[in-house]
C-alpha cells in the first residue's frame, strides 16, 4: 500500500460540486426555468388586510379578460381545506376570515404573466377590517378575542430544573428582541405542475426542502391518494428554512388540474416575502444568579415567541428555544416559560437556527453581564462554564455528543486579532462605506463573543429517518435518493461516501423525486447525519453482497475481502482485484433507511430526551463603529466549529462563511418591519442583505472529534455558524461604544440616540 | 394585452425576433421566456440583487431594468455566450474550483459582473473587487470563496501561480 | 404602437408632441422597477437611449460651468474629468444604487422621479444647479429649486424633456455623505452636500424633507463664521451642525426614524463643513 493514487473524490477531500458547470454556465434548471407545451401561468390574489372578515368576492371582471383560464377559490379545494406541518390550520385560500397580510384568497391561471396580474387586479373583493392582534403578550393574556378557533396560543413549555430557589452574589437580568428575519434565498418560490390524462392525479416539479412531506399535505388538500401525487425536486435556489412549509405547491396542483393544461407558478421578491414564513421574532427576558466568580447557579426565563396567523413549525421552535436556554454551559438549577402565539403578523416557522438563534441572543447577552458583574472577561466567563460531554442540560438530558466547548473557545481566542485601522484609511474599510460618512477618527473597534449550543436533527419522538438505494452496475453507482439539494452539496457528498465505501470513482446521483421513501426535510442540519448515514448504509449493503459475489467466484471467504482505493483484497491473501473488473455484468442494488435514536416528548416541566444530538461554534466578532452616526462595518469573524469530521471540507467553509453573513445580516440589517399586521418593506430595496462590502474576513478552524453516534463521525454544520455570530457581533458593538443593546438587529438609532 | 410589439434583439451575436410581445416586458422576461435564455435570473425585479445582469453594449446592467423593447439596436450579451466554444471560462472554471457555486443563483449574474470588472481593470485591489461585485447578492456562501475564484483569475492571468 | 427610439432630441420632443402622456424611459432603473411592481402600465414609451444630445457633457471653460446631459449614467461621473469639475457629484454618483445601476441610471432619471432620496439632488441643490428643458422647438431652463415642487413632483411639462443640467465648476471645497444601513447598494436614510461656492457655503439635505431642502440660517451662520482661509474650527462647525438639524423636516418612515435623521444630518453636516479642511 506505498502507491499513492492519484487523488480521488472520497469522504475528507473537497470534492467538487457535481452541478457547478451547468451552474456557472446558466443552463441549471431551477424550477423556475422550467418550461412545458401549452403551459399556463398561474398567480395569487392575497389579502391587503392583516385582519377581515371576506363579505363577498366578484370575480365576474376577470373572468372577461382575454387569456384568462380559471379562477380558483376555497370552494374549489376538493380535499381537506387546510395544511400545516404539525397541525393543519392554514387555509389553501381564505374562506370567511383572513389573519395575515398576504394571506392566499384566490388563484388564476392564463397565458401571461401580465394577464394573470390584470385578472388579480378585476377581482373585486369586499372585506369589513377586524381588529388586529399584533402584539404576543395580548395572545398570551387572553384579554382579546381569539382570531382562530384553535385560539390564540400555540404552545407553552415550562422547564423546571433543580432547586428553583438557588441564587448567589451575582444576579444580572436583561429583556432580548430579536427581530424578524427572513431567509430571503435568491430563487423565489416556483412549481410547474402537469395534470394527468385521467385528471386524477398530478405531477409537480418543485422547489422544496421536504419532497414527501409537500406529497402528504397535497395529496390531503387535493383529495388523491399520495401516489396520485408525484414530486420531483426542481433546481432550488436556496432555502434555509423557506421552503419546509408549502406555498404555492397546492395552488399551483389545483390549477393544473383544473385546467387540464400545464401550470407553472413563480413569486416575485414581494410576494415570496408573503408567501413564505419568517424566522420568530422573539422576546427574552433572563435572569441569571452566579457566584462571585461567575460560574453560574440558576437560570431564570421568559420567551415569547411571535408565530404570526398560523403555527407552521412554531411549537418546535418554541421547544428549540426553551431548551437551550442554558446555552452551551452548564448549569443545574433553572426555572423557564416559553410561549409560543397566534398574532395577526406573518406566519413564522423554520429558519436556520430554528430557535436557538432567539435563546443564544439572550444567553450570550447575559454572559457577558455575568462577566462585567464578575470583574472577568467575556473569555473567561465562557471557559469557567463551559460545558463538556456528559454534563446535563436543564432537561435533565446528558450531552453524549461529543461537546468540545473549552475548546472551541480557546481555539478561536488563539486567532490573531486583526490589525488596527491605519490612520489613513479607505472610505470603504470604514462604517458608512461609500457614502463617506466618517474619517479614522470618528471610529471606534469593538470585540465580542458569541458560542452557542444547536441540537440537530428532530426531537420530541419523532421518528427521523432517511431512505437511499444504492446501485453498483458494471463499475459504476447510481443513487437514488429524495433527499433535496437545496445548495448545501449533498449531491457533492452523496458520491464521496459511495466512493469511500465501494471503490468505485463513477457515482451519479438520479432524479430526485418521491419514487423512493422519504429522505426527510434538508432541514435541522440533519442531511450529512441522516441521508448520509442511508446513503452510506445502502452502500455498506451493496459492498457486503459484492464481497459475497466476488468471494465465490474466486473462492474466498467474503470476510476476508476489503476495499483498498479502487480494489477489491483479501487482506490475508494475496487477490487484488479492481472494484470495476470485479462488477462487469452485475449488478447489485439495495435500499437502507437511517433511523436516528429514538427521542422523547418533554413533560410538564420540561424535562426528557427531547433531542438527538448536538454541534457547538464559537464566534469572536471584531467591529468598527461610528458612535456618532450608528453605523458598524464588521471586520472579522474568528470561529472554531465542532464538526466531527469534515467530510468536504470546502462545502464546510462555504457553510460557515454563508451562515455568518447571515447571522451579520441579523445583527445590523436584516429584518421585516411589520406595524399594525402591515409588512412595511416586502423587497429587496428595503430589506437589506449583505453585499460584498459587507463581508467581514472570516478565519474559520475546525474541531474535528468524530461523534460516534454519527454514521459518519460528521455532525450537521449547516445552522452553527449562523447562530452566535449575531450575538457576538453586537457584543462587539456593545464592547465599542459602551452602551447595552438589548435588540437585534441594531439600527444606527439604537447606537447612537 | 393591449398592445403587442414586435421587434428583433441581437443577444451574443444573434438576431431574434420578438412578437406579440407585452410593451412593459424587461428584457429579463424576454431572454428568459422568449428566446430561450434562462441564463439570467430573476430573484428582485428591481436591480438589487444583480442576478440578472448582462452586457448591453458592453455595459453591465441589470436586464429586469431594461425595457426590451428599448434595447433593439443593441448588442446584448448574456451567460450563454460565455461558452460558444463549449469550454469554460476561467472565471467559471475558478468559481467551480474555489468553492464559488452553492445554491447557484447568484452564479451567473456574478459569473458576468465578474468577467466585466476584469475586462476593465486587470489588476483590481481588494476593494476595487467588492465595490465592483457589491450589486450582486449571494445569500448561500457570505462572499468568500467568490473572492477566492476572483483572486484565482487574477493570479492566473498574471501568471502567478495560485 | 411600438416604443419610439427617437435618435435626435428634435426627434424625441416632436414624438412627444405627437404622443401627449407618453412615458420617457431613459436608464429605466426606476420606470421599469414601477412596470414590474405593477404600479405602472405604459401604453406609450419613447426611450431615449439613443438620444445623442441627452447622453454628452461638455465643459464651459469661460462661463466656468459644466453641463451633463440628463442620461449621463452615473458610472461616468464617477471618475475622470467629470469628477474633477464638481467632486461631490462623483460623491453622490458613486453612492447610487450597484455598479450595474450606475451603468444605466441618471441624472435625468433623478430628476424625473424627484424623490428627496435621489442621490444626486443634494448636489444639484446646493450647487444651484440649472435644469434645461426641451419640447418642440423651444427650451426652457429652470432653477433646480423651482423645478423640485414637492415630494416625487416636479416643474417638467408633459411635452418636456429634461435636456440636463448646468452645474459650476467646483472653485471652493465640496463634498456629498450618505448614510444607509449598509456598505453599499443602499436607498438614503440621510443625505447632505456642503459646497464652498464662489465663497459662499451651500448646503442641501436628501431624505429628511419631502424634497430635496437647503438650509438657509444654516448657511448665513456659516458665511458669518467662516475663517478667512475658509476653515471652520470645531464650535462653528458643531453649531452649523445644530442648525442644519433644526432646518431638516424629516418623517418616521420604514427605513428610519425622523429623531434619527435630524440628528444624522446634523452630524453629516458638521463633518462636511470640515472634511478635507487640516484642523
Amino acid at each position: 500500500m506505498t502507491i499513492t493514487k492519484t487523488r480521488r473524490d472520497v469522504l475528507g477531500n473537497s470534492a467538487l460540486r457535481p452541478d457547478g458547470a451547468a451552474k456557472v454556465r446558466g443552463d441549471f434548471s431551477f424550477t423556475s426555468d422550467l418550461n412545458a407545451e401549452n403551459m399556463l401561468w398561474g398567480a395569487t390574489l392575497r389579502s391587503p388586510h392583516a385582519h377581515a372578515r371576506i363579505i363577498s368576492i366578484d370575480y365576474s371582471e376577470a373572468w372577461k379578460i382575454t387569456g384568462v383560464e380559471t379562477i380558483i377559490t376555497a370552494d374549489d379545494v376538493p380535499g381537506l381545506p387546510t395544511y400545516g406541518l404539525i397541525s393543519q390550520d392554514q387555509p389553501v385560500f381564505a374562506r370567511d376570515i383572513v389573519r395575515y397580510m398576504g394571506e392566499p384568497i384566490a388563484a388564476v391561471a392564463a397565458d401571461h404573466p401580465e394577464t394573470c396580474r390584470r385578472a388579480l387586479a378585476a377581482i373585486k373583493v369586499e372585506y369589513e377590517l377586524l381588529p388586529v392582534l399584533s402584539e404576543p403578550e395580548d395572545a398570551i393574556s387572553g384579554t382579546v378575542p381569539a382570531i382562530h378557533p384553535d385560539g390564540n396560543l400555540i404552545r407553552h413549555q415550562r422547564i423546571v430544573a433543580g432547586d428553583v430557589s438557588a441564587t448567589g452574589p451575582i444576579v444580572v437580568e436583561g429583556t432580548y428582541d430579536i427581530g424578524m428575519q427572513d431567509q430571503a434565498f435568491l430563487g423565489t418560490e416556483a412549481a410547474l405542475g402537469f395534470p394527468d390524462h385521467d385528471g386524477h392525479g398530478v405531477e409537480v416539479h418543485v422547489a422544496t426542502q421536504w419532497l414527501h412531506e409537500d406529497q402528504k399535505q397535497m395529496a390531503a388538500c387535493l383529495g388523491l391518494p399520495e401516489n396520485r401525487v408525484r414530486l420531483v425536486l426542481g433546481g432550488v435556489g436556496g432555502a434555509f428554512g423557506a421552503r419546509e412549509d408549502i406555498s404555492l405547491q397546492v395552488h399551483t396542483a389545483l390549477l393544473a388540474l383544473r385546467t387540464k393544461r400545464p401550470v407553472k407558478m413563480q413569486y416575485g421578491r414581494e410576494e415570496s416575502f408573503f408567501g413564505h414564513v419568517h424566522r420568530h421574532p422573539a422576546k427574552v427576558w433572563m435572569r441569571h444568579h452566579a457566584d462571585q466568580n461567575g460560574k453560574l447557579i440558576k437560570i431564570e426565563a421568559r420567551f415569547v415567541f411571535d408565530g404570526g396567523a398560523y403555527a407552521s413549525t412554531s411549537s418546535a421552535v418554541l421547544i428549540n428555544g426553551v431548551t437551550h436556554t442554558q446555552g452551551p454551559y452548564v448549569c443545574h438549577n433553572a426555572i423557564v416559560d416559553g410561549y409560543a402565539v397566534r398574532t395577526n403578523n406573518p406566519p413564522c416557522g423554520a429558519m436556520r437556527g430554528f430557535g436557538v438563534v432567539q435563546a443564544c441572543f439572550a444567553h450570550e447577552g447575559q454572559m457577558d453581564k455575568i462577566a462585567a458583574a464578575a470583574g472577568i472577561d467575556p473569555v473567561t466567563v465562557r471557559l469557567i462554564n463551559a460545558m463538556k460531554t456528559g454534563d446535563t442540560l436543564i432537561t435533565g438530558q446528558t450531552v453524549e455528543s461529543v461537546a468540545p466547548v473549552e475548546r472551541l473557545i480557546r481555539e478561536t481566542n488563539e486567532i490573531p486579532l486583526p490589525a488596527p485601522l491605519p490612520d489613513v484609511v479607505d472610505e470603504l474599510h470604514l462604517p458608512g462605506g461609500s457614502g463617506i460618512t466618517s474619517e479614522r477618527k470618528h471610529i471606534r473597534r469593538g470585540i465580542g463573543w458569541g458560542v452557542s449550543i444547536k441540537n440537530i436533527m428532530y426531537s420530541e419522538g419523532f421518528d427521523d429517518y432517511s431512505t437511499a438505494r444504492c446501485t453498483l452496475k458494471d463499475g459504476a453507482v447510481t443513487l437514488k435518493f429524495a433527499t433535496s439539494e437545496v445548495g448545501q452539496g449533498f449531491v457533492t457528498l452523496a458520491p464521496q461516501i459511495a466512493r469511500s465505501v465501494l471503490g468505485v470513482d463513477d457515482v451519479v446521483c438520479d432524479t430526485i423525486d418521491t419514487n423512493i421513501g422519504s429522505a426527510g426535510s434538508t432541514s435541522a442540519s440533519r442531511q450529512t447525519w441522516m441521508s448520509g448515514g442511508a446513503v452510506d448504509g445502502a452502500c455498506r449493503l451493496v459492498r457486503e453482497r459484492l464481497f459475497e459475489h466476488v468471494g465465490a467466484k474466486y473462492g474466498v471467504d467474503p470476510i476476508r475481502l476489503i476495499i483498498d482505493d479502487t480494489d477489491i483484497v483479501d487482506t490475508v491473501g494475496t487477490l487484488r482485484v479492481s472494484v470495476h473488473e470485479a462488477t462487469q455484468g452485475v449488478t447489485i442494488s439495495e435500499e437502507f433507511e437511517h433511523h436516528h435514536r429514538p427521542t422523547e416528548d418533554l413533560d410538564e416541566n420540561g424535562q426528557g430526551n427531547c433531542h438527538v444530538a448536538f454541534a457547538f461554534v464559537a464566534h469572536r466578532a471584531v467591529v468598527d463603529v461610528d458612535p456618532e452616526l450608528g453605523l458598524v462595518k464588521v471586520v472579522q469573524i474568528a470561529t472554531t466549529q465542532d464538526v466531527g469530521k469534515a467530510l468536504n471540507p470546502l462545502s464546510v467553509l462555504g457553510q460557515i462563511e454563508g451562515g455568518i453573513a447571515q447571522g451579520l445580516g441579523l445583527a445590523v440589517m436584516e429584518e421585516i418591519i411589520v406595524e399594525n399586521g402591515r409588512v412595511r418593506n416586502p423587497s429587496f430595496t428595503d430589506y437589506l442583505l449583505p453585499t460584498a462590502l459587507d463581508a467581514p474576513v472570516v478565519v474559520a478552524r475546525l474541531v474535528e472529534e468524530p461523534d460516534p453516534q454519527a454514521p459518519l463521525g460528521a455532525k450537521g454544520v449547516g445552522e452553527p455558524p449562523c447562530i452566535s455570530v449575531t450575538p457576538a457581533i453586537v457584543a462587539a458593538i456593545r464592547d465599542a461604544i459602551g452602551k447595552d443593546i438589548p435588540r437585534c438587529p441594531v439600527r444606527p438609532q439604537d447606537i447612537c440616540l | 394585452m393591449s398592445s403587442a410589439e414586435f421587434y428583433s434583439l441581437t443577444v451574443n451575436g444573434v438576431e431574434h425576433q420578438v412578437a406579440d410581445a407585452w410593451i412593459g416586458e424587461s428584457l429579463l422576461y424576454v431572454l428568459r421566456e422568449r428566446l430561450g435564455l434562462p441564463g439570467a435570473k430573476g430573484a428582485c425585479e428591481q436591480g438589487e440583487c444583480g442576478s440578472c445582469t448582462v452586457f448591453v453594449n458592453g455595459e453591465s446592467v441589470c436586464s429586469c431594468l431594461v425595457m426590451a423593447a428599448s434595447a433593439v439596436n443593441c448588442e446584448i450579451a448574456t451567460v450563454e455566450g460565455l461558452n460558444s466554444d463549449g469550454t469554460l471560462t476561467d472565471v467559471q472554471e475558478a468559481f467551480i474550483t474555489e468553492g464559488a457555486v452553492q445554491c447557484g443563483f447568484c452564479t451567473p449574474g456574478l459569473v458576468m459582473a465578474v468577467h466585466h470588472l476584469l475586462d476593465q481593470n486587470h489588476s483590481p485591489s481588494e476593494l476595487e473587487v467588492k465595490e465592483a461585485l457589491s450589486g450582486n447578492i449571494c445569500r448561500c456562501t457570505g462572499y468568500g470563496r467568490i473572492f477566492a475564484a476572483v483572486d484565482a483569475v487574477i493570479a492566473s492571468r498574471n501568471g502567478v501561480e495560485s | 404602437m411600438p416604443v419610439l427610439l427617437p435618435t435626435s432630441l428634435s426627434e424625441a420632443t416632436q414624438m412627444l408632441s405627437d404622443t401627449p402622456g407618453a412615458t420617457l424611459l431613459a436608464g429605466g432603473t426606476d420606470l421599469m422597477v414601477e412596470v414590474n411592481f405593477n404600479h405602472r402600465k405604459p401604453n406609450d414609451v419613447i426611450a431615449l437611449r439613443h438620444v445623442p444630445e441627452l447622453s454628452q457633457w461638455s465643459l464651459n471653460k469661460v462661463a466656468g460651468t459644466v453641463f451633463i446631459g440628463s442620461a449621463v449614467p452615473y458610472k461616468h461621473m464617477e471618475s475622470g474629468e467629470l469628477a474633477q469639475l464638481v467632486p461631490a457629484l462623483a460623491q453622490a454618483a458613486r453612492t447610487v444604487g450597484s455598479p450595474q445601476i450606475r451603468a444605466a441610471g441618471s441624472i435625468g432619471g433623478n430628476l424625473g422621479t424627484c424623490s428627496p432620496a435621489g442621490d444626486s439632488l443634494p448636489v444639484l441643490s446646493a450647487l444651484d444647479a440649472i435644469v434645461h428643458l426641451a419640447s418642440v422647438n423651444t427650451t426652457r431652463d429652470v432653477p433646480v429649486s423651482d423645478f423640485m415642487v414637492g415630494p416625487k413632483r416636479n416643474s417638467r411639462e408633459q411635452n418636456e424633456i429634461i435636456l440636463g443640467v448646468t452645474l459650476p465648476i467646483r472653485n471652493g471645497r465640496q463634498g456629498y455623505a450618505k448614510v444607509g444601513v449598509r456598505n453599499a447598494m443602499v436607498i438614503s436614510v440621510a443625505s447632505a452636500c456642503f459646497a464652498l461656492q464662489d465663497g459662499s457655503p451651500r448646503i442641501a439635505l436628501g431624505s429628511v424633507g419631502p424634497t430635496v431642502l437647503r438650509c438657509p440660517h444654516a448657511e448665513q451662520f456659516l458665511s458669518q463664521n467662516l475663517a478667512a482661509d475658509g476653515s471652520v474650527s470645531d464650535d462653528v462647525a458643531k453649531e452649523f451642525g445644530r442648525l442644519v438639524s433644526q432646518e431638516s423636516k424629516p418623517i418616521d418612515d420604514h427605513r428610519s426614524t425622523a429623531v434619527y435623521r435630524r440628528h444624522a444630518v446634523g452630524v453629516l453636516a458638521q463633518r462636511l463643513v470640515q472634511r478635507g479642511v487640516q484642523s
